[in-house]
Protein backbone atom coordinates (compact mmCIF):
# COMPACT_ATOMS: atom_id res chain seq x y z
CA UNK A 1 0.00 0.00 0.00
CA UNK A 2 2.64 2.46 0.56
CA UNK A 3 4.75 1.84 -2.52
CA UNK A 4 2.31 2.58 -4.67
CA UNK A 5 1.45 6.15 -3.85
CA UNK A 6 4.93 7.08 -3.15
CA UNK A 7 5.98 5.86 -6.87
CA UNK A 8 2.96 7.74 -8.70
CA UNK A 9 3.95 10.89 -6.74
CA UNK A 10 7.49 10.16 -8.10
CA UNK A 11 6.01 11.19 -11.78
CA UNK A 12 4.84 14.57 -10.46
CA UNK A 13 7.23 17.59 -11.41
CA UNK A 14 9.43 17.91 -8.64
CA UNK A 15 9.69 14.60 -7.18
CA UNK A 16 12.26 14.73 -4.58
CA UNK A 17 11.56 18.62 -3.50
CA UNK A 18 8.10 17.62 -2.94
CA UNK A 19 8.50 14.51 -1.34
CA UNK A 20 11.31 15.99 1.45
CA UNK A 21 8.35 17.87 2.81
CA UNK A 22 6.52 14.96 3.86
CA UNK A 23 9.72 13.73 5.42
CA UNK A 24 9.44 14.83 9.02
CA UNK A 25 5.98 13.03 9.16
CA UNK A 26 7.27 9.52 7.89
CA UNK A 27 9.79 9.76 10.17
CA UNK A 28 8.20 11.51 13.28
CA UNK A 29 5.85 8.00 12.82
CA UNK A 30 8.34 5.17 12.52
CA UNK A 31 9.76 5.90 15.38
CA UNK A 32 6.85 6.17 17.40
CA UNK A 33 4.22 4.53 15.75
CA UNK A 34 5.87 2.10 13.42
CA UNK A 35 8.73 0.64 15.54
CA UNK A 36 6.41 0.00 18.39
CA UNK A 37 3.79 -1.89 16.50
CA UNK A 38 7.14 -3.86 14.44
CA UNK A 39 8.36 -4.79 18.50
CA UNK A 40 5.32 -6.18 19.29
CA UNK A 41 4.60 -8.22 16.02
CA UNK A 42 8.14 -9.83 15.59
CA UNK A 43 8.83 -9.84 20.29
CA UNK A 44 5.63 -12.37 19.52
CA UNK A 45 7.98 -14.50 17.78
CA UNK A 46 10.90 -14.11 19.58
CA UNK A 47 11.91 -16.86 22.05
CA UNK A 48 14.24 -16.07 25.59
CA UNK A 49 17.05 -16.68 23.88
CA UNK A 50 16.68 -14.86 21.10
CA UNK A 51 15.74 -16.40 17.66
CA UNK A 52 12.44 -17.64 16.21
CA UNK A 53 9.59 -19.45 18.58
CA UNK A 54 5.89 -19.92 18.44
CA UNK A 55 6.42 -21.11 22.12
CA UNK A 56 4.91 -17.26 23.11
CA UNK A 57 1.61 -18.44 20.77
CA UNK A 58 1.39 -20.61 22.55
CA UNK A 59 1.77 -19.42 25.73
CA UNK A 60 -1.55 -17.85 24.62
CA UNK A 61 -3.35 -21.09 25.56
CA UNK A 62 -2.39 -21.10 29.17
CA UNK A 63 -5.65 -20.47 31.22
CA UNK A 64 -4.62 -17.85 32.84
CA UNK A 65 -4.44 -15.81 29.53
CA UNK A 66 -7.27 -17.90 27.66
CA UNK A 67 -9.24 -17.19 30.92
CA UNK A 68 -8.53 -12.82 30.99
CA UNK A 69 -9.39 -12.85 27.03
CA UNK A 70 -12.72 -14.57 27.91
CA UNK A 71 -13.27 -12.08 30.67
CA UNK A 72 -12.24 -9.39 28.69
CA UNK A 73 -14.51 -10.35 25.40
CA UNK A 74 -17.21 -11.14 27.56
CA UNK A 75 -16.96 -7.92 29.57
CA UNK A 76 -16.88 -5.91 26.28
CA UNK A 77 -19.58 -7.93 24.62
CA UNK A 78 -21.86 -7.32 27.61
CA UNK A 79 -21.43 -3.84 27.91
CA UNK A 80 -21.15 -3.18 24.43
CA UNK A 81 -24.48 -4.44 24.19
CA UNK A 82 -26.36 -2.70 27.22
CA UNK A 83 -24.41 0.23 26.31
CA UNK A 84 -25.43 0.25 22.78
CA UNK A 85 -29.29 -0.39 23.57
CA UNK A 86 -29.60 2.10 26.43
CA UNK A 87 -27.43 4.60 24.52
CA UNK A 88 -29.87 4.32 21.34
CA UNK A 89 -32.95 4.90 23.75
CA UNK A 90 -31.31 7.82 24.92
CA UNK A 91 -30.33 8.92 21.78
CA UNK A 92 -33.60 8.30 20.42
CA UNK A 93 -35.40 10.04 23.28
CA UNK A 94 -33.34 13.34 22.74
CA UNK A 95 -33.93 13.75 19.57
CA UNK A 96 -37.59 13.54 19.93
CA UNK A 97 -37.01 16.90 21.97
CA UNK A 98 -37.07 20.65 20.40
CA UNK A 99 -33.97 20.48 17.97
CA UNK A 100 -31.86 23.22 19.23
CA UNK A 101 -33.41 23.05 22.95
CA UNK A 102 -31.60 22.95 26.28
CA UNK A 103 -32.11 19.47 27.35
CA UNK A 104 -30.14 17.96 23.66
CA UNK A 105 -27.56 20.63 24.54
CA UNK A 106 -27.38 19.34 28.03
CA UNK A 107 -27.36 15.95 27.10
CA UNK A 108 -24.62 16.28 24.45
CA UNK A 109 -22.68 17.94 26.62
CA UNK A 110 -22.74 15.69 29.54
CA UNK A 111 -22.17 12.76 27.47
CA UNK A 112 -19.14 14.14 25.71
CA UNK A 113 -17.44 14.89 29.17
CA UNK A 114 -18.91 11.32 30.47
CA UNK A 115 -17.75 9.28 27.48
CA UNK A 116 -14.23 10.43 28.14
CA UNK A 117 -14.58 10.14 31.68
CA UNK A 118 -12.87 6.61 32.36
CA UNK A 119 -9.60 6.03 34.53
CA UNK A 120 -9.12 6.67 37.97
CA UNK A 121 -11.38 9.54 38.45
CA UNK A 122 -14.26 7.23 37.48
CA UNK A 123 -13.04 4.12 39.44
CA UNK A 124 -12.66 6.44 42.33
CA UNK A 125 -16.73 7.55 42.24
CA UNK A 126 -17.65 4.05 41.96
CA UNK A 127 -15.84 3.67 45.42
CA UNK A 128 -17.74 6.86 46.73
CA UNK A 129 -20.87 5.44 45.43
CA UNK A 130 -21.03 1.40 46.22
CA UNK A 131 -18.02 0.37 48.56
CA UNK A 132 -18.38 -0.86 51.83
CA UNK A 133 -19.23 2.83 53.07
CA UNK A 134 -19.85 4.65 49.90
CA UNK A 135 -23.16 6.86 49.82
CA UNK A 136 -25.36 4.28 48.01
CA UNK A 137 -24.38 1.21 50.54
CA UNK A 138 -25.18 3.41 53.19
CA UNK A 139 -28.40 4.42 52.18
CA UNK A 140 -29.61 0.86 50.91
CA UNK A 141 -28.06 -0.63 54.62
CA UNK A 142 -30.01 1.57 56.35
CA UNK A 143 -33.04 1.33 54.12
CA UNK A 144 -32.42 -2.42 54.67
CA UNK A 145 -31.95 -3.76 51.47
CA UNK A 146 -28.02 -4.56 51.25
CA UNK A 147 -25.98 -6.58 52.98
CA UNK A 148 -23.55 -6.71 50.72
CA UNK A 149 -20.49 -4.85 52.05
CA UNK A 150 -20.01 -3.52 48.76
CA UNK A 151 -17.56 -6.19 47.75
CA UNK A 152 -18.81 -7.05 44.46
CA UNK A 153 -17.70 -4.07 42.85
CA UNK A 154 -14.49 -5.11 42.63
CA UNK A 155 -15.72 -8.51 41.20
CA UNK A 156 -15.28 -8.01 36.86
CA UNK A 157 -18.41 -9.53 35.99
CA UNK A 158 -20.67 -7.15 38.30
CA UNK A 159 -18.77 -3.87 39.60
CA UNK A 160 -16.65 -3.50 36.32
CA UNK A 161 -19.77 -3.78 34.02
CA UNK A 162 -21.15 -0.99 35.59
CA UNK A 163 -18.52 0.92 35.51
CA UNK A 164 -17.70 0.48 32.03
CA UNK A 165 -21.25 1.57 31.32
CA UNK A 166 -20.70 4.87 32.84
CA UNK A 167 -18.86 5.52 29.67
CA UNK A 168 -20.44 3.50 27.17
CA UNK A 169 -23.53 4.84 27.50
CA UNK A 170 -22.55 8.51 26.48
CA UNK A 171 -19.92 7.24 23.95
CA UNK A 172 -22.67 5.44 22.54
CA UNK A 173 -25.19 8.98 22.04
CA UNK A 174 -22.67 10.45 20.70
CA UNK A 175 -22.07 8.14 17.82
CA UNK A 176 -25.98 7.28 17.33
CA UNK A 177 -27.43 10.75 17.79
CA UNK A 178 -26.51 11.47 13.96
CA UNK A 179 -28.27 8.50 13.27
CA UNK A 180 -31.69 9.19 14.55
CA UNK A 181 -31.34 12.63 13.50
CA UNK A 182 -31.14 11.55 9.84
CA UNK A 183 -34.27 9.92 10.18
CA UNK A 184 -36.72 12.27 8.17
CA UNK A 185 -40.01 13.09 9.74
CA UNK A 186 -41.29 12.57 6.13
CA UNK A 187 -40.52 8.83 6.13
CA UNK A 188 -43.19 8.87 8.99
CA UNK A 189 -45.49 10.16 7.22
CA UNK A 190 -45.52 8.62 3.86
CA UNK A 191 -45.48 5.54 5.84
CA UNK A 192 -48.84 6.87 7.78
CA UNK A 193 -50.50 8.02 4.12
CA UNK A 194 -49.89 4.81 2.65
CA UNK A 195 -51.40 3.23 5.98
CA UNK A 196 -48.69 1.95 7.82
CA UNK A 197 -49.17 1.85 11.49
CA UNK A 198 -46.20 3.26 13.97
CA UNK A 199 -44.86 -0.68 14.56
CA UNK A 200 -44.49 -0.75 10.47
CA UNK A 201 -42.91 2.37 10.37
CA UNK A 202 -40.04 0.87 12.74
CA UNK A 203 -40.23 -2.54 11.46
CA UNK A 204 -39.47 -1.89 7.52
CA UNK A 205 -38.51 1.71 8.03
CA UNK A 206 -36.69 3.05 10.80
CA UNK A 207 -35.07 -0.21 11.56
CA UNK A 208 -33.41 -1.44 8.74
CA UNK A 209 -31.98 2.55 8.11
CA UNK A 210 -30.56 2.67 11.77
CA UNK A 211 -29.58 -1.06 11.88
CA UNK A 212 -25.82 -0.44 10.33
CA UNK A 213 -25.46 2.44 12.23
CA UNK A 214 -26.45 0.59 15.44
CA UNK A 215 -24.02 -2.02 14.94
CA UNK A 216 -21.49 -0.15 14.06
CA UNK A 217 -21.90 1.55 17.61
CA UNK A 218 -21.91 -1.99 18.65
CA UNK A 219 -18.88 -2.72 17.56
CA UNK A 220 -17.10 0.71 18.66
CA UNK A 221 -17.91 0.45 22.09
CA UNK A 222 -17.02 -3.43 22.22
CA UNK A 223 -13.28 -2.29 21.15
CA UNK A 224 -13.64 0.57 23.53
CA UNK A 225 -13.68 -1.81 26.30
CA UNK A 226 -11.69 -4.33 25.23
CA UNK A 227 -8.86 -1.29 24.71
CA UNK A 228 -9.79 0.22 28.34
CA UNK A 229 -7.44 -0.10 30.64
CA UNK A 230 -7.02 2.45 33.39
CA UNK A 231 -10.22 2.20 35.21
CA UNK A 232 -9.92 -1.80 35.63
CA UNK A 233 -6.46 -1.19 36.90
CA UNK A 234 -7.67 1.81 39.51
CA UNK A 235 -10.60 -0.33 40.46
CA UNK A 236 -9.12 -4.03 40.43
CA UNK A 237 -6.18 -4.33 42.66
CA UNK A 238 -5.50 -8.11 43.08
CA UNK A 239 -5.45 -10.89 40.58
CA UNK A 240 -5.74 -9.70 36.43
CA UNK A 241 -9.06 -10.69 35.28
CA UNK A 242 -8.65 -8.70 32.02
CA UNK A 243 -6.66 -9.01 29.18
CA UNK A 244 -5.06 -5.57 29.33
CA UNK A 245 -4.46 -6.06 33.32
CA UNK A 246 -2.57 -9.22 32.11
CA UNK A 247 0.13 -7.09 29.92
CA UNK A 248 0.16 -4.35 32.18
CA UNK A 249 1.05 -7.35 34.97
CA UNK A 250 4.09 -9.08 32.33
CA UNK A 251 5.52 -5.37 31.73
CA UNK A 252 5.66 -4.22 35.45
CA UNK A 253 6.72 -7.62 37.60
CA UNK A 254 9.93 -8.77 37.86
CA UNK A 255 10.71 -10.22 34.81
CA UNK A 256 10.72 -13.94 34.42
CA UNK A 257 12.86 -14.90 31.52
CA UNK A 258 11.16 -14.44 28.02
CA UNK A 259 7.87 -13.64 30.14
CA UNK A 260 7.88 -9.93 28.36
CA UNK A 261 7.56 -11.66 25.15
CA UNK A 262 4.80 -13.39 26.09
CA UNK A 263 3.08 -9.78 26.68
CA UNK A 264 4.05 -8.96 23.73
CA UNK A 265 1.94 -11.83 22.08
CA UNK A 266 -0.64 -11.27 24.29
CA UNK A 267 -0.59 -7.31 23.00
CA UNK A 268 -0.57 -8.66 19.15
CA UNK A 269 -3.57 -10.86 19.87
CA UNK A 270 -5.46 -7.53 21.26
CA UNK A 271 -4.24 -5.93 18.26
CA UNK A 272 -5.67 -8.83 16.00
CA UNK A 273 -9.09 -8.94 17.53
CA UNK A 274 -9.45 -4.42 17.63
CA UNK A 275 -7.91 -4.55 13.98
CA UNK A 276 -10.58 -7.32 13.01
CA UNK A 277 -14.08 -5.17 14.98
CA UNK A 278 -12.64 -2.05 13.78
CA UNK A 279 -12.31 -2.99 10.09
CA UNK A 280 -16.24 -4.52 9.93
CA UNK A 281 -16.55 -0.73 12.33
CA UNK A 282 -15.34 1.10 9.02
CA UNK A 283 -17.29 -0.76 6.29
CA UNK A 284 -20.53 -0.79 8.59
CA UNK A 285 -20.03 3.31 9.12
CA UNK A 286 -19.43 3.41 5.31
CA UNK A 287 -23.23 2.05 4.89
CA UNK A 288 -24.73 3.85 7.60
CA UNK A 289 -23.55 7.31 6.41
CA UNK A 290 -25.68 6.43 3.10
CA UNK A 291 -28.77 8.38 4.60
CA UNK A 292 -26.77 10.50 6.56
CA UNK A 293 -26.89 13.47 4.11
CA UNK A 294 -28.35 16.23 4.95
CA UNK B 1 -58.13 13.66 7.59
CA UNK B 2 -60.11 14.99 10.34
CA UNK B 3 -58.52 13.14 13.26
CA UNK B 4 -55.14 13.55 12.18
CA UNK B 5 -54.63 16.56 14.65
CA UNK B 6 -55.78 14.73 17.54
CA UNK B 7 -53.88 11.79 16.78
CA UNK B 8 -50.20 13.50 16.18
CA UNK B 9 -51.47 15.54 19.57
CA UNK B 10 -51.71 11.61 21.41
CA UNK B 11 -48.59 10.82 19.75
CA UNK B 12 -46.68 14.33 20.65
CA UNK B 13 -47.84 13.17 24.09
CA UNK B 14 -46.12 9.69 24.30
CA UNK B 15 -42.84 10.82 22.93
CA UNK B 16 -42.95 13.37 25.60
CA UNK B 17 -43.54 10.68 28.35
CA UNK B 18 -40.99 8.45 26.86
CA UNK B 19 -38.95 11.26 26.53
CA UNK B 20 -38.73 12.11 30.13
CA UNK B 21 -39.17 8.67 31.59
CA UNK B 22 -35.59 7.62 29.92
CA UNK B 23 -34.19 10.86 30.21
CA UNK B 24 -34.46 10.77 34.16
CA UNK B 25 -33.59 7.00 34.28
CA UNK B 26 -29.98 7.47 32.36
CA UNK B 27 -29.48 10.77 34.58
CA UNK B 28 -29.91 9.25 37.59
CA UNK B 29 -27.40 6.18 36.21
CA UNK B 30 -24.96 9.31 35.35
CA UNK B 31 -25.56 11.51 38.75
CA UNK B 32 -25.34 8.66 41.75
CA UNK B 33 -21.69 8.64 41.24
CA UNK B 34 -20.96 12.30 41.38
CA UNK B 35 -23.44 13.08 44.05
CA UNK B 36 -21.91 10.27 45.81
CA UNK B 37 -18.36 11.63 45.26
CA UNK B 38 -19.75 15.28 46.49
CA UNK B 39 -20.94 13.61 49.39
CA UNK B 40 -17.33 11.79 50.36
CA UNK B 41 -15.61 15.24 49.70
CA UNK B 42 -18.09 16.65 52.14
CA UNK B 43 -17.71 14.56 55.00
CA UNK B 44 -14.93 14.78 57.94
CA UNK B 45 -13.44 11.57 59.60
CA UNK B 46 -16.01 11.93 62.31
CA UNK B 47 -18.98 11.92 59.44
CA UNK B 48 -20.10 15.44 59.63
CA UNK B 49 -20.31 17.73 57.09
CA UNK B 50 -17.50 19.95 56.45
CA UNK B 51 -16.11 22.03 53.20
CA UNK B 52 -12.46 21.09 54.54
CA UNK B 53 -11.59 19.18 51.54
CA UNK B 54 -12.63 21.81 49.14
CA UNK B 55 -11.27 24.83 50.98
CA UNK B 56 -7.55 23.04 50.88
CA UNK B 57 -8.11 22.26 47.44
CA UNK B 58 -8.43 26.26 46.96
CA UNK B 59 -5.90 26.92 48.74
CA UNK B 60 -2.84 26.64 46.64
CA UNK B 61 0.02 27.29 48.62
CA UNK B 62 -0.93 23.95 50.98
CA UNK B 63 -1.70 21.61 47.93
CA UNK B 64 1.63 22.50 46.82
CA UNK B 65 2.71 21.92 50.57
CA UNK B 66 0.96 18.99 51.33
CA UNK B 67 0.55 17.05 48.39
CA UNK B 68 3.65 17.49 46.28
CA UNK B 69 2.67 14.89 44.13
CA UNK B 70 -0.61 16.62 42.93
CA UNK B 71 1.13 19.27 42.25
CA UNK B 72 3.98 17.95 40.17
CA UNK B 73 1.19 16.05 38.32
CA UNK B 74 -0.55 18.53 37.59
CA UNK B 75 2.26 20.67 36.71
CA UNK B 76 2.99 17.47 34.48
CA UNK B 77 0.17 17.68 32.68
CA UNK B 78 -0.09 20.60 31.62
CA UNK B 79 3.19 20.54 30.29
CA UNK B 80 2.46 17.62 28.16
CA UNK B 81 -0.62 19.49 27.07
CA UNK B 82 1.39 22.13 25.66
CA UNK B 83 4.23 19.97 24.67
CA UNK B 84 1.71 17.47 23.03
CA UNK B 85 -0.52 20.16 21.36
CA UNK B 86 2.77 22.24 19.90
CA UNK B 87 4.09 18.54 18.30
CA UNK B 88 0.83 17.72 16.88
CA UNK B 89 0.41 21.00 15.21
CA UNK B 90 3.64 21.28 13.65
CA UNK B 91 3.86 17.41 12.30
CA UNK B 92 0.38 17.59 10.83
CA UNK B 93 -0.75 21.21 10.01
CA UNK B 94 2.32 21.30 6.91
CA UNK B 95 2.57 17.80 5.97
CA UNK B 96 -1.47 17.49 5.45
CA UNK B 97 -1.53 20.84 3.73
CA UNK B 98 2.04 20.05 1.59
CA UNK B 99 0.51 16.50 0.89
CA UNK B 100 -2.59 18.92 -0.62
CA UNK B 101 -0.53 20.49 -2.83
CA UNK B 102 2.23 18.63 -4.10
CA UNK B 103 2.03 14.75 -2.93
CA UNK B 104 -1.67 13.99 -3.68
CA UNK B 105 -0.29 10.82 -4.54
CA UNK B 106 0.52 10.11 -0.58
CA UNK B 107 -2.58 11.39 0.65
CA UNK B 108 -4.16 7.70 1.45
CA UNK B 109 -0.90 6.68 2.79
CA UNK B 110 -1.07 10.01 5.58
CA UNK B 111 -4.63 9.11 5.88
CA UNK B 112 -4.16 5.29 7.10
CA UNK B 113 -0.95 6.12 9.26
CA UNK B 114 -3.35 8.87 10.94
CA UNK B 115 -5.41 6.27 12.19
CA UNK B 116 -3.44 3.43 12.66
CA UNK B 117 -3.59 4.07 16.61
CA UNK B 118 -7.21 3.31 16.91
CA UNK B 119 -6.80 -0.46 16.30
CA UNK B 120 -3.53 0.01 18.55
CA UNK B 121 -4.71 0.15 22.38
CA UNK B 122 -2.59 2.34 24.28
CA UNK B 123 -1.39 -0.94 26.87
CA UNK B 124 0.00 -2.75 23.54
CA UNK B 125 1.76 1.14 22.66
CA UNK B 126 3.14 0.77 26.02
CA UNK B 127 4.62 -2.40 25.41
CA UNK B 128 5.97 -1.29 21.57
CA UNK B 129 7.31 1.86 23.08
CA UNK B 130 9.77 0.64 25.53
CA UNK B 131 13.11 0.07 23.61
CA UNK B 132 12.11 3.24 21.68
CA UNK B 133 11.68 5.06 25.32
CA UNK B 134 15.29 3.87 26.40
CA UNK B 135 16.41 5.33 23.57
CA UNK B 136 14.09 9.18 24.53
CA UNK B 137 15.68 8.37 28.37
CA UNK B 138 19.21 7.82 27.31
CA UNK B 139 19.39 11.19 24.77
CA UNK B 140 16.53 13.39 26.62
CA UNK B 141 16.66 12.01 30.02
CA UNK B 142 13.64 10.61 31.71
CA UNK B 143 11.56 13.50 32.36
CA UNK B 144 7.67 13.06 32.32
CA UNK B 145 7.47 15.92 29.87
CA UNK B 146 8.75 13.35 26.79
CA UNK B 147 5.48 11.29 27.05
CA UNK B 148 4.20 14.06 24.48
CA UNK B 149 5.95 11.30 21.70
CA UNK B 150 3.65 8.87 22.81
CA UNK B 151 0.90 11.14 23.27
CA UNK B 152 1.14 12.73 19.59
CA UNK B 153 0.25 9.39 18.66
CA UNK B 154 -2.83 8.64 20.58
CA UNK B 155 -4.23 11.72 19.59
CA UNK B 156 -2.78 11.27 15.65
CA UNK B 157 -6.95 9.77 14.42
CA UNK B 158 -8.71 12.41 15.66
CA UNK B 159 -6.54 15.33 14.91
CA UNK B 160 -5.98 14.24 11.79
CA UNK B 161 -9.80 13.87 10.80
CA UNK B 162 -10.26 17.43 12.60
CA UNK B 163 -7.79 19.24 10.80
CA UNK B 164 -8.76 17.05 7.34
CA UNK B 165 -11.97 18.97 7.74
CA UNK B 166 -10.77 22.39 8.06
CA UNK B 167 -8.54 22.02 4.98
CA UNK B 168 -11.64 20.83 3.41
CA UNK B 169 -13.33 23.87 3.60
CA UNK B 170 -10.81 26.21 1.87
CA UNK B 171 -9.49 26.12 -1.49
CA UNK B 172 -6.27 25.39 0.02
CA UNK B 173 -4.48 25.23 -3.48
CA UNK B 174 -5.90 28.82 -4.70
CA UNK B 175 -4.57 30.27 -1.88
CA UNK B 176 -1.49 29.39 -1.86
CA UNK B 177 -0.92 29.72 -5.41
CA UNK B 178 -2.19 33.53 -4.92
CA UNK B 179 0.58 34.34 -2.37
CA UNK B 180 3.27 32.87 -4.21
CA UNK B 181 2.57 34.66 -7.25
CA UNK B 182 2.36 37.95 -5.12
CA UNK B 183 6.19 36.60 -3.60
CA UNK B 184 5.47 34.92 -0.86
CA UNK B 185 7.98 32.10 0.64
CA UNK B 186 6.75 29.13 1.66
CA UNK B 187 6.62 29.28 5.52
CA UNK B 188 4.81 32.89 4.83
CA UNK B 189 2.23 31.12 2.68
CA UNK B 190 1.80 28.40 6.14
CA UNK B 191 1.69 31.31 8.92
CA UNK B 192 -0.03 33.92 7.26
CA UNK B 193 -2.63 32.10 4.89
CA UNK B 194 -3.29 28.58 5.62
CA UNK B 195 -3.15 28.78 9.48
CA UNK B 196 -5.37 31.84 9.74
CA UNK B 197 -7.61 30.25 8.30
CA UNK B 198 -7.47 26.69 9.62
CA UNK B 199 -8.36 28.73 12.95
CA UNK B 200 -11.47 26.32 13.94
CA UNK B 201 -10.23 23.12 13.10
CA UNK B 202 -6.61 23.89 14.59
CA UNK B 203 -8.81 24.70 18.02
CA UNK B 204 -10.81 21.84 18.11
CA UNK B 205 -7.60 19.59 17.24
CA UNK B 206 -5.91 21.07 20.41
CA UNK B 207 -9.15 20.97 22.50
CA UNK B 208 -9.06 17.05 21.82
CA UNK B 209 -5.35 16.42 22.12
CA UNK B 210 -5.47 18.74 25.36
CA UNK B 211 -8.30 16.68 26.68
CA UNK B 212 -7.03 13.36 26.16
CA UNK B 213 -3.36 14.40 27.33
CA UNK B 214 -5.16 15.29 30.76
CA UNK B 215 -6.95 11.92 31.24
CA UNK B 216 -4.43 10.00 29.98
CA UNK B 217 -2.97 7.32 33.08
CA UNK B 218 -2.13 4.08 31.23
CA UNK B 219 1.59 4.97 29.63
CA UNK B 220 2.63 7.27 32.64
CA UNK B 221 1.48 4.47 34.63
CA UNK B 222 3.11 2.02 33.54
CA UNK B 223 6.67 3.89 32.32
CA UNK B 224 6.37 4.83 35.95
CA UNK B 225 6.17 8.80 35.48
CA UNK B 226 3.91 10.68 37.61
CA UNK B 227 0.95 12.61 35.44
CA UNK B 228 -1.82 14.17 36.53
CA UNK B 229 -4.09 10.91 36.43
CA UNK B 230 -1.32 9.37 38.02
CA UNK B 231 -0.58 11.50 40.92
CA UNK B 232 -4.60 10.85 41.74
CA UNK B 233 -4.19 7.41 41.56
CA UNK B 234 -1.19 7.42 43.69
CA UNK B 235 -3.39 10.08 46.52
CA UNK B 236 -6.00 7.71 46.29
CA UNK B 237 -4.16 5.78 48.81
CA UNK B 238 -3.54 7.72 51.45
CA UNK B 239 -6.06 10.73 50.99
CA UNK B 240 -8.77 9.73 48.57
CA UNK B 241 -11.24 12.96 49.71
CA UNK B 242 -8.54 15.44 47.72
CA UNK B 243 -8.11 12.22 44.93
CA UNK B 244 -12.08 12.07 44.47
CA UNK B 245 -12.54 16.33 44.73
CA UNK B 246 -10.19 17.00 42.12
CA UNK B 247 -11.53 14.18 39.70
CA UNK B 248 -14.80 15.76 40.61
CA UNK B 249 -13.90 19.59 39.57
CA UNK B 250 -11.83 18.55 36.59
CA UNK B 251 -15.43 16.49 35.33
CA UNK B 252 -17.39 19.62 36.10
CA UNK B 253 -15.05 21.72 34.37
CA UNK B 254 -14.79 20.07 31.30
CA UNK B 255 -18.27 20.12 31.13
CA UNK B 256 -18.95 23.76 31.84
CA UNK B 257 -16.75 24.39 29.02
CA UNK B 258 -18.07 22.48 26.48
CA UNK B 259 -22.07 23.26 27.21
CA UNK B 260 -21.01 26.63 27.17
CA UNK B 261 -19.65 25.59 23.31
CA UNK B 262 -22.20 23.91 22.67
CA UNK B 263 -23.94 27.49 22.96
CA UNK B 264 -21.35 29.76 21.20
CA UNK B 265 -20.47 27.36 18.42
CA UNK B 266 -23.41 25.69 17.52
CA UNK B 267 -22.90 22.17 17.74
CA UNK B 268 -19.29 21.53 17.02
CA UNK B 269 -17.97 22.12 20.39
CA UNK B 270 -20.53 19.34 22.06
CA UNK B 271 -19.21 16.64 20.00
CA UNK B 272 -16.84 14.48 21.01
CA UNK B 273 -13.52 13.14 19.41
CA UNK B 274 -15.69 9.71 17.94
CA UNK B 275 -18.85 11.74 16.29
CA UNK B 276 -16.16 13.88 14.78
CA UNK B 277 -14.84 11.10 13.04
CA UNK B 278 -17.52 9.60 11.79
CA UNK B 279 -19.25 12.88 10.57
CA UNK B 280 -16.15 13.39 8.61
CA UNK B 281 -15.84 10.60 7.27
CA UNK B 282 -19.85 11.22 5.91
CA UNK B 283 -17.52 14.66 4.33
CA UNK B 284 -15.52 12.77 2.48
CA UNK B 285 -17.93 10.87 0.16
Amino acid sequence: MADRPARRALGGRRPSGALLGVVPFFAYVAVFLIIPTLVVVIGAFVGGKGGFTLSNLRALGQPAVTTALWHSVVLSAVTALAGAVIGALLAYAVSTGRPGGVLKKFITSLCGVLAQFGGVALAFAFLATFSATGYLTKVLTSAGLDSSGGLWLYEWDKGLMLVYLYFQIPLMLIVFLPAVEGLKPQWREATETLGGSTFLYWRKVAAPILMPSFIGGLLLLFTNAFSAYATAAALVSQGSPLLPLEIGGTFTSEVILGQENVGKAMALEMVVVVAVVMTAYVILDRRASRWLVR
Amino acid sequence: MSGGRGQRAAFRRRQDVLRWVVVTVVLLFFFTPLVASLDFTTRDASGNRSLQTWTTLLNFPAISQRYPDLQAGFLASVGLAVLTVGIMLVLLVPTMTWVRLRVPGATRTVEFLCLLPLTVPAIVLVVGLTPVYAWVTYFLGGATIWLAFAYVVLVLPYAYRAIDAGLRAIDVRTLSEAARSLGASWPTVMARVILPNLRTAVLSASFLAVALTLGEFTIANLFSRTNLQVAMFLLGKSDAQISVAVGLASLVFAFLVLFAMSFVGGQRGAVAPLARLRRNRKETR
